[in-house]
């Protein structure tokens, strides 16, 4: 019975201790991975700088960068916050719909809208190493 | 007998503006001895008007510039004259020039214009000279000499030979951030022409620079700069009151440096962020200046609006007339010889809405 007993022990940690090992075995990746990932990052950040300074996001004409030159006071670090005038708690990603909208007087981008998510690569890359700090103001 | 100014007529004047504040009206009351040598004008800048297509302009931009023209209309007692500051249009075509130049021609005052950038790059500034004369110019005003000078120059191979359209060089100027840019300058052919214009003026004189850029070096990545600053200060230093008022930068800025007193003016367009707010820069906004309120997008015109300039004796007293928001008033303090806020220098003073990020 004792024996039987120090044997599950012994397989429970056989057990956790490859359930430990297994994944960080399949999350091992190499250099070129991380060479690749960036550059997928960096072109999507590139895109949403096209996208921030192209006069054509909206229907007048008017960019992002005229008001927000390097993507700053766009404070992608104090989202999501309440914004009063809108009267909730909103994500970055809907205050820029807003600023489609009025200032650049065009429609509203979906979510997921690949300019949407380069838009904020943009945004949060030219903010990179400023602390986070949700629903300040 | 002249009096110097104290902090207790400001403070009594900015009451003046709060109790006129339901009125679109800025009055400003200072008692002097002489008043004789005093006068105010106001200064309209940065409108940014953008063409859209047709008849067609954001109109966003356009209702900055004609609230800033009906309230100088407005003003009582009547400024003497009006400066414009630069970059009436976005790029600097003849439609928004056009368009500029009718809303201005509302203005009630004889108006000297001065040049910025966006009004230059696509043509080198030959329609604006049509429409509102030379690119730099001198005059004298009730014992102040004013000085009008284009800043916005840069190399000769950026100009000329770099770009292959007026239109894709303007587009590369337009955008502040865009690394594509070059740095303004005044050049020395128009230091020439200042140290000229300069030699014959008595050092006494209370001098007035009017630039669009900042003759003072700010930060090179927004152009918040002016490359030969130094030369141009250098010319101005013999001067015991010297006045250097600036736009470009679209928000509040303030210094001293030696004699020479800095202003910016704010624009009827949209407010800018101060570069600090910019993680990655390295920029000198100068420690005297108290930042204007962080804009509230929600508000079109807020952090935007115009000015009207009180000389004092020969100093600047700035007050700025904020859209939708408090008004500010900037002057020259005789005791510490230097402009102040009359509201907000003390650390203590500061409101939330002072700090950027």
């Amino acid at each position: 019975m004792y024996i039987k007993q120090q044997f599950r022990v012994i397989l429970l940690a056989i057990v956790t201790l490859s359930c430990w090992a297994v994944p960080a075995m399949a999350d091992e990746f190499s250099k070129e991975d991380l060479a690749r990932w960036e550059s997928e990052y960096m072109t999507v950040v590139q895109q949403g700088r096209k996208a921030f300074t192209d006069g054509k996001l909206g229907e007048n004409g008017v960019s992002c960068a005229q008001c927000h030159p390097n993507a700053s006071n766009t404070h992608p670090e104090t989202y999501p916050k309440f914004q009063q005038q809108l009267g909730k708690v909103v994500p970055i990603w809907e205050m820029i719909n807003w600023c489609i909208r009025n200032p650049l007087e065009g429609k509203d981008l979906a979510a997921d809208d690949p300019r949407m998510v380069a838009l904020q690569a943009y945004i949060l890359h030219e903010r990179r190493g400023v602390k986070l700090e949700p629903g300040k103001h | 007998m002249n009096r110097s100014i104290t902090r207790r007529d400001f403070i009594k004047s900015a009451g003046v503006l709060t109790a006129a504040s339901t009125l679109p009206i800025s009055m400003v009351e200072l008692a002097f001895a002489d008043s004789s040598k005093n006068f105010t004008f106001a200064h309209i800048s940065d409108s940014h008007i953008q063409h859209i297509k047709g008849t067609k302009f954001v109109r966003n931009w356009d209702r900055g510039l004609i609230r800033a023209v009906a309230e100088t209309n407005l003003l009582n007692p009547k400024p003497d004259f009006v400066i414009y500051g630069g970059d009436l249009a976005q790029l600097g075509s003849k439609p928004e020039l056009d368009h500029g130049a009718e809303i201005m021609s509302a203005l009630n005052y004889k108006t000297h214009y001065s040049l910025g950038e966006h009004d230059y790059y696509e043509d080198l500034g030959e329609y604006w000279s049509k429409l509102f004369g030379k690119q730099y110019y001198s005059f004298d005003h009730k014992g102040v000499h004013f000085v009008v000078l284009n800043s916005i120059l840069t190399f000769d191979e950026w100009t000329y030979d770099r770009w292959p359209t007026g239109k894709q060089r303007m587009l590369e100027m337009a955008g502040i951030d865009n690394p594509n840019g070059s740095p303004f300058m005044v050049g020395k052919k128009q230091r020439d022409w200042l140290q000229q214009d300069l030699a014959i003026v008595n050092k006494n004189t209370p001098l007035v620079v009017i630039s669009h850029s900042p003759l003072q070096k700010i930060w090179k990545g927004w152009n918040f700069w002016t490359d030969d600053a130094e030369e141009v200060q250098a010319l101005l230093q013999p001067f015991k009151k010297t006045t250097v008022i600036y736009g470009h930068v679209h928000q509040i800025q303030y210094n001293q440096i030696g004699n020479i007193s800095f202003h910016a003016v704010m624009a009827t367009a949209w407010p800018w962020p101060y570069p600090a707010t910019y993680s990655h820069a390295e920029q000198y906004l100068p420690k005297l200046t108290i930042p204007m309120n962080r804009a509230d997008p929600f508000n079109e015109r807020d952090a935007t609006g115009w000015q009207l300039l009180n000389m004092a004796n020969g100093n600047v007293d700035m007050h700025y007339t904020l859209n939708e928001n408090t008004k500010r008033t900037v002057a020259f303090n005789t005791k510490t010889g230097q402009p102040e806020d009359m509201g907000y220098q003390a650390v203590s003073s500061l409101i939330p809405p002072q700090k950027h990020y």
